[in-house]
């Protein structure tokens, strides 16, 4: 349960207070309504990983990394990789976090991640095959959040898109090659990875009929709905998730309006700061 | 593109903005508070409540409202492929979401250290099942006689072959471009459940929703119909009593 509401006072007068500055069209750390917070992103930070970003939007911080195993297509998609996305609340990640099996906040996390990669076609899962209905490399991407104070899915999905922009993976040439895949693996020479979109999403609370990009884990709490959109690289929407609340039908458009904008803007920071494309 | 938009007719006949066809039923089950079935295309679903009624564990006990609890879950025979018995993570996700619609429809004030129980079983499943559970938990609940601020129902909308299509159908789903589900409170005009999957422009996204909400009022009728008849229903059974 994220619901800071159900823990202390000086929580319940915060979301409060979060309410009384968005309607003055102020924020509480000052940012405006339409502002991220500082991102910092970090690629190849844990080398034993094929792919890996830490990334911080304010307090926020997630770690994403990059794996692959060979294994069996799926018999519907003979040729093409598996790709599979996992992330979960590291239990430093707030007071609420405790280990134990997946929650439904985390699966959500999780499969609002994928959607995004997966929907865009940023990867071109066709280079994965080893040997046609036979044998394909699985592309795991885990990420974890180590800090939660909101907008896990804009974090997330940076830290997996920055994760993957700096991939190398195994040749599947090579690995074609191998007499023991599972244990040669690792050793086989690493290609870039097939990269044809960049997805980026961007979530919107409304707090007081005011949009709020970038939300804090209050500022979460105060909203009456939240919406995650995802857009490629043409500007389509690929994934989308009404994650919280109640949205009126011109709200969703105006929303549509404005992550048109925020994730061009978020594209090219991640552009300048990873590289790829 | 080949074809216009009026002249295009999808694999299973329909036109661009039909429908499957559908029905919905209340009252199914006897056990339970509340109950509904629908139909809609290949798709069986039933829907049965419980509640409201004391929560337990205690600790858990929400003192402002209720909880609601729900469950979206697939019959290992409902698909073409043995579906494990045990929830997957698409199940979880979509009880999660089902949930947070109802939620908003649902007056969880009026039962304050109580929950509800919302169960959903998709009994053959045929595309669309997510928005088709919702629109029969709706019912359900209704059925209850839980106070709620409106219906809850829910359609979906997609793209196939370049035409922007109401109702995804299970090849539509697989293969199609696009899936829009949503679910609305149709009064109140709200949006409760909103997802995407697939690649839409802004224009072509606008045209879907615009879709799926002409789907939903049509379905819309139907909860109200399948509630009205029940009553009336009832109401003949007492005349023959007396």
């Amino acid at each position: 349960m994220r619901d800071l509401r159900k823990r202390t006072l000086s929580d319940i007068l915060r979301i409060k207070q979060v309410s009384k500055f968005i309607r003055e069209n102020k924020r509480m750390d000052g940012r405006k309504l339409d502002e991220y917070r500082d991102i910092e992103i970090k690629t190849g930070v844990v080398k034993k990983a094929y792919g890996s970003a830490y990334v911080s939007l304010g307090d926020t911080i997630v770690i994403a990394g990059i794996h692959f195993e060979t294994g069996t297509p799926f018999s519907d998609t003979p040729d093409q990789g598996i790709l599979i996305t996992e992330g979960e609340f590291l239990p430093t990640a707030s007071f609420y976090a405790e280990p134990g099996p997946p929650t439904e906040e985390e699966i959500e996390l999780s499969r609002v991640v994928d959607r995004g990669i997966r929907e865009s076609e940023m990867i071109d899962l066709s280079k994965l095959v080893i040997t046609p209905g036979e044998k394909v490399l699985k592309l795991f991407i885990d990420f974890n959040i180590l800090n939660d104070d909101g907008n896990l899915v804009d974090a997330a999905m940076l830290a997996a898109v920055s994760a993957l922009l700096t991939t190398k993976y195994p040749n599947p040439e090579k690995v074609a090659e191998l007499e023991n895949d599972r244990a040669e693996l690792k050793d086989v020479e690493r290609i870039p990875l097939p990269i044809r979109d960049i997805p980026m999403t961007v979530t919107i609370g409304i707090i007081n009929n005011r949009y709020i990009v970038d939300p804090t884990l209050p500022e979460e709490i105060a909203a009456d709905a939240l919406l995650s959109v995802t857009h490629t690289k043409n500007d389509e929407i690929c994934a989308m998730q009404l994650l919280r609340g109640e949205l009126d039908y011109n709200q969703l458009f105006e929303i549509l309006n404005i992550v048109l904008e925020k994730n061009k803007e978020l594209r090219e920071l991640v552009l300048s700061k990873v590289g790829g494309g | 593109m080949s074809k216009s938009k009026e002249e295009y007719i999808r694999r299973d006949g329909r036109k661009v903005d039909e429908l499957r066809p559908y029905s919905i039923r209340t009252g199914i089950f006897k056990n339970a508070d509340g109950s509904a079935e629908i139909r809609l295309g290949g798709n069986w679903i039933v829907a049965a409540v419980y509640g409201p009624k004391e929560h337990f564990p205690k600790f858990q006990i929400s003192q402002d409202e209720a909880i609601l609890n729900c469950r979206y879950h697939m019959a290992p025979y409902s698909t073409s492929e043995r579906k494990s018995p045990k929830p997957s993570r698409r199940e979880i996700e979509l009880s999660k979401v089902i949930k947070s619609a109802l939620e908003k429809a649902v007056l969880l004030e009026a039962f304050p250290e109580m929950s509800i129980d919302v169960y959903i079983e998709v009994l053959q499943a045929e595309g669309s099942t997510r928005v088709a559970s919702i629109t029969a938990a709706s019912v359900a609940l209704a059925d209850a006689g839980i106070p709620m601020r409106d219906m809850v129902v829910g359609c979906s909308a997609g793209k196939v072959d370049g035409h922007i299509i109401l109702d995804v159908g299970e090849y539509e789903d697989k293969e199609g471009e696009a899936d829009l589900p949503i679910a609305i409170m149709p009064n109140l005009k709200k949006i409760v459940l909103l997802q995407m999957d697939g690649k839409l422009t802004h224009s072509e996204f606008r045209e879907a929703f615009e879709l799926a909400l002409k789907g939903a009022m049509q379905l819309y009728e139907a909860q109200v119909n399948a509630l009205v008849s029940k009553v009336k229903e009832m109401g003949e059974i007492e005349e023959a009593e007396e």
